[in-house]
Order: C-alpha cells, then structure tokens, then sequence
C-alpha cells in the first residue's frame, strides 16, 4: 500500500537553525533516506522550494486565475513530500517516526488511492 | 497461444528448475539467482527466433552457469586487484557444468526454493517479489509494472531480500520437519496475496496486474504437483480458481465493481468451478480441514447457486462457524455476518457486527461500514444505510470502492 508523507513547517525553519544543528541534521536526513531506499519502499519525492515561490491557479466564476504565491495563509506550509510503498498502515507511521524532520515539524501520512478493489 | 507465449511459460516453467540446479552446485542463492535470469532474458530474445533448443532445461543451465562463472571470476580478479596481486584467476573447469549433467532428471526445487523465498526474515513485500522472481521466472520491470512501483523500487526490493537471506545463512534444502508446516503456511499465504493482488484489479492500466492471478494459479498447481495429499495446498488452488472463475462477472465493462449478489453467473466461467468443485469435494473428506479448504468449500456453494437468493446460505453459515474456530479473524467475522444476515435475517447478522465494533483495529474500518450500511439497507434503515455507506467511502483507499459505496449511497439519496 502507497502513502504520501507531507512535511509541513513554517518556511524558512530549517534556515534558521544554527549552523551546526543544520550539517548534524543533513547528515541524519542523507541516512534516513538511504535507509528507505534500501528496503526497497521508497518511490520518489522531493523538497520543494519556498512558498513565495509558488504561484496558485484556481478557479473563480468558471475560469481559472493565477495569483503569486500558495494557495493558503497557514503559518505551517508544505515543503517536501515522498512516496513510500509499505507492508502495512503501521510501517507508514514508522517510517514517519524515522524521519528527522517528525522531531521538528509536522508529517501528515495519508494514503494514496489504489485502482485495485474487492466487489462486496 | 503464440509461440511467444509459448516460450514464455516454458521459461517461467523451468527457471525454479534451473536455479534448483545451480544452487544445488554452487550454493549462492544471490549470485546464482542473477545468473538464472540473465539466461532467462537471453533465451527470450534468442529462441524465438532460433528456434527453442531441444533440451531447453540443459541450455539454460549451460548459459546460466557460464554467466555465473565469469561473475565469480571477475568478483574474484577484483578482489585480487583490491588486495594488490595481479595474479590471473586461473581457470577453474570444475565451476563449469560436467558432462551430460544438464541432462539430469527434473528435481524437484520448487517447494525448496519457495520455502526460501517465503523465508521468516523476509517483509511480505520483499517475499512476494522474489517468489515471482525466483520461482516465477518474472522479471524485475515485469514485477515493478504489476505493483505499480518504479524499477528502481522494485530491483532494491529484490536485492535487499537476497542480501538479508545471505545474513540469515539459510542453507538450500528443505527447512527442518517442526519448521515444516509453518514454512508451507507462509508460502500458501503468499501465493494467495499474489493471487488477490491481481484478482482485485479492475481494467485499464492494471492488465499487468490481472497477470498476477495466472501466476499465482501455475505456481500453485506446481506445489500441488509435488504435494497432491496436502488438503491446504488443494484448497489454495480450488479457492482461486473459485475465485477467478468470477472474474469475468465482477467488474463493467467500465471498470466498476459489481456485488456478487448481483452478477451475471451466465459469465461465471463453467471449467474453473467444475475443476475446483471437483478439488475441493476430493480433498474435504480426506485431510484435516483448513481455512483454505473451509474458504474454498464456501467459494462452491456460492458458485454452484442459480442465484444469491437460491444460495444454501445455512450452509455457507456453518462453513464459517468452522472457519472462526480455525482461523479467526475479523474479515471472517464480517463475511459471516452477511452469510448469518441472509440465513435468519438482517438483524442477526448486525448482532453479530457489534462483535466487531470494539475492535480498534476494526471499528474504522471501512469493510465494517459497508457491511453494516448493507445490512440496515436489507433491514429498511433507509437513514443509517446512508450513513453507514458515507462512511464506508470516505474510509476505502480503493477508487472502484469508492465510487461503488458512493452509487449505494446515492441510490438511496434519490430512491
């Protein structure tokens, strides 16, 4: 079974950590993500770039508008995301637990729909 | 069936058989597995132009044993230059096959080498990749398009359970008598999840998934073969193809689900539920029952009823009651329930769901909510059926799911 796990933080959180705490956390994040590959469950995903960066499209009277920036206010925004192919809802959450980023900001682990189905 | 085909499945045919052989010789499950499928992918480029060679079994272990040599050789120069001595690797004849040894009889290192895939140290995803692998002579890509996973994903997958069988130094052989019997359940319960990966595929983009059944049913009639008294292994196969006999009938032609209650049995296809009544009639009465057999007999009465309502649903209740003393569960609790609510009524079989309701595991499950919403809607609970089916459709991660609990609901919505 597939999940996407979101990390949320408040832009500009990794950035304002002390330089040391920065390099210690790349080192875990390189490992954790070997980690993932290694057992054959990660898909893909990636970091994504600050949210002033992004443009949001939407539709408004029947016709789509862009306008700068994302799409909400929230002080906690995404910024990155990753695919994992688990055993079990239990091994989503582990895995999520295992990612350094969990001890500091949020990650929402939400399963991906599957086109597979059992007639009841 | 193409000669394409054809070669296809004597390939996926003889590559436990090959293995089987050059581990039985060099003993490196690793190694010797990369070798047998880069025979196999030279043989399906060369045969079906040249012709398949007259023993196709030998050719395949010459070629496979070649390329195993020259891996070992080259591991070992490498290692020699590594440790600085430029020493050429001298020739070692006795690695190469010997004489009129690829003529050997067929051993049988299928159920050995199943037993190893299905190894304990292995994850559920890791064991069904290699099963098809090693004992089903797929491809890495062919897996990887199956599950829907990259390449990437899938190679890794594979390589990490090669490596972890390597740490856990399991010999090639058959595992201990006591080991025995949990050992066959494990492999029987991977051939089933196999089998159910592909089953539950709908149209589209899942055919390569769909491939998955056929696979599962080759490999298990291949146990079936070497173990013709195991009631389990004759109740695996019957189940399936019990099972698969439905295909045709459970999903439109647009890829929706269609409810068992409501297909059209005309497309039940008639030779599978002859061979796997026939199976199951044969093994029930001569083995110790199991959950196989006990599903298999259950998948007989429905496929051998005119209709849902000419089912022998008092039978099939009993069936369950025995398949919740051997092997509970709460996905048989909830199947019992529908069984127990069209034998005496709708209100029984949600008695016997508030079972489930204090399961954590379960009460937000959203097979429990579909079959509650089901039976109220049986019972005239208009209102709590809806409900029940709203539930059921935000909690399913299946889009089929989805958009059937989704219909249910909106045929009530607008009655």
């Amino acid at each position: 079974m597939k999940y996407v796990l979101l990390i949320f933080q408040n832009p500009g959180a990794f950035e304002a950590l002390p330089e040391e705490q920065r390099e210690g956390l790349m080192a875990e994040f390189r490992a954790f993500n070997e980690e993932i590959e290694e057992s054959g469950e990660f898909i893909g995903g990636s970091a994504l770039a600050h949210p002033d960066t992004a443009k949001t499209v939407r539709g408004r009277d029947g016709v789509s508008v862009t306008t700068d920036g994302p799409f909400a206010e929230a002080k906690e925004q995404l910024a990155g995301y990753y695919i994992v192919d688990v055993e079990s809802p239990e091994r989503a959450v582990e895995i999520a637990h295992g990612d350094p980023a969990s001890r500091l900001w949020a990650i929402e682990v939400r399963p991906i729909m599957e086109s597979v189905g059992a007639e009841m | 069936m193409s000669a394409h085909a054809g070669i296809e499945d004597l390939l996926r045919r003889l590559a436990p058989q090959v293995l089987g052989a050059l581990m039985r010789r060099y003993g490196r499950f690793d190694a010797c597995e990369d070798a047998v499928q880069e025979a196999l992918t030279t043989a399906a480029l060369e045969w079906p132009a040249q012709g398949v060679p007259e023993n196709p079994r030998g050719w395949l272990i010459t070629v496979a044993s070649r390329r195993l040599v020259d891996q070992l050789r080259s591991d070992d120069a490498r290692r020699r230059r590594e440790e600085g001595l430029a020493a050429l690797a001298p020739r070692d004849e006795a690695l190469a096959p010997a004489p009129g040894e690829d003529r050997v009889p067929e051993e049988d290192d299928t159920l050995t080498l199943l037993t190893l895939c299905c190894h304990p140290a292995l994850s559920a995803p890791s064991q069904i990749a290699l099963t098809l692998r090693a004992v089903g002579g797929l491809t890495t890509a062919e897996i990887a398009r199956a599950f829907m996973v990259p390449e990437a994903t899938m190679a890794q997958r594979i390589s990490r359970a090669k490596q972890r069988i390597k740490e856990a130094g399991v010999r090639f052989g058959m595992p201990s008598a006591h080991e025995h019997t949990a050992r066959m359940r494990a492999v029987l319960h991977v051939l089933y999840v196999i089998f159910d990966e592909g089953y539950t595929a709908t149209s589209g983009p899942n055919l390569q998934r769909a491939e998955l059944t056929r696979e599962a049913i080759r490999i298990t009639r291949e146990v079936r073969r070497r173990l013709p008294d195991d009631g389990e292994v004759a109740g695996l196969l019957a189940l399936m193809l019990l099972t698969d006999a439905r295909r045709p009938a459970r999903t439109r032609a647009d890829g929706a689900l269609v409810p068992l209650a409501e297909q059209d049995r005309d497309r039940w296809d008639r030779a599978s539920i002859a061979e796997g009544v026939a199976l199951i009639g044969e093994s029930l009465p001569r083995s110790a029952v199991g959950p196989y057999q006990l599903q298999a007999a259950i998948a007989a009465v429905h496929a051998e009823a005119p209709s849902a309502e000419a089912t022998d649903w008092p039978q099939i209740v009993i069936l369950y009651e025995l398949l919740e003393r051997v092997a509970p569960n709460p996905m048989v609790t909830l199947n019992h329930a529908v069984a127990v609510a069209m034998a005496r009524g709708p209100q029984a079989g949600l008695d016997l769901l508030s079972r489930l309701e204090s399961d954590d595991r379960m009460a937000r499950h959203h097979r429990l909510a579909a079959v509650r919403a089901h039976l109220l809607e049986l019972l005239g609970d208009e209102a709590g059926a809806l409900e029940s089916y709203r539930a059921a459709a935000r909690r399913t991660t299946s889009l089929p799911e989805k958009r059937y609990l989704e219909e249910r609901a909106a045929r009530l919505c607008h009655g």
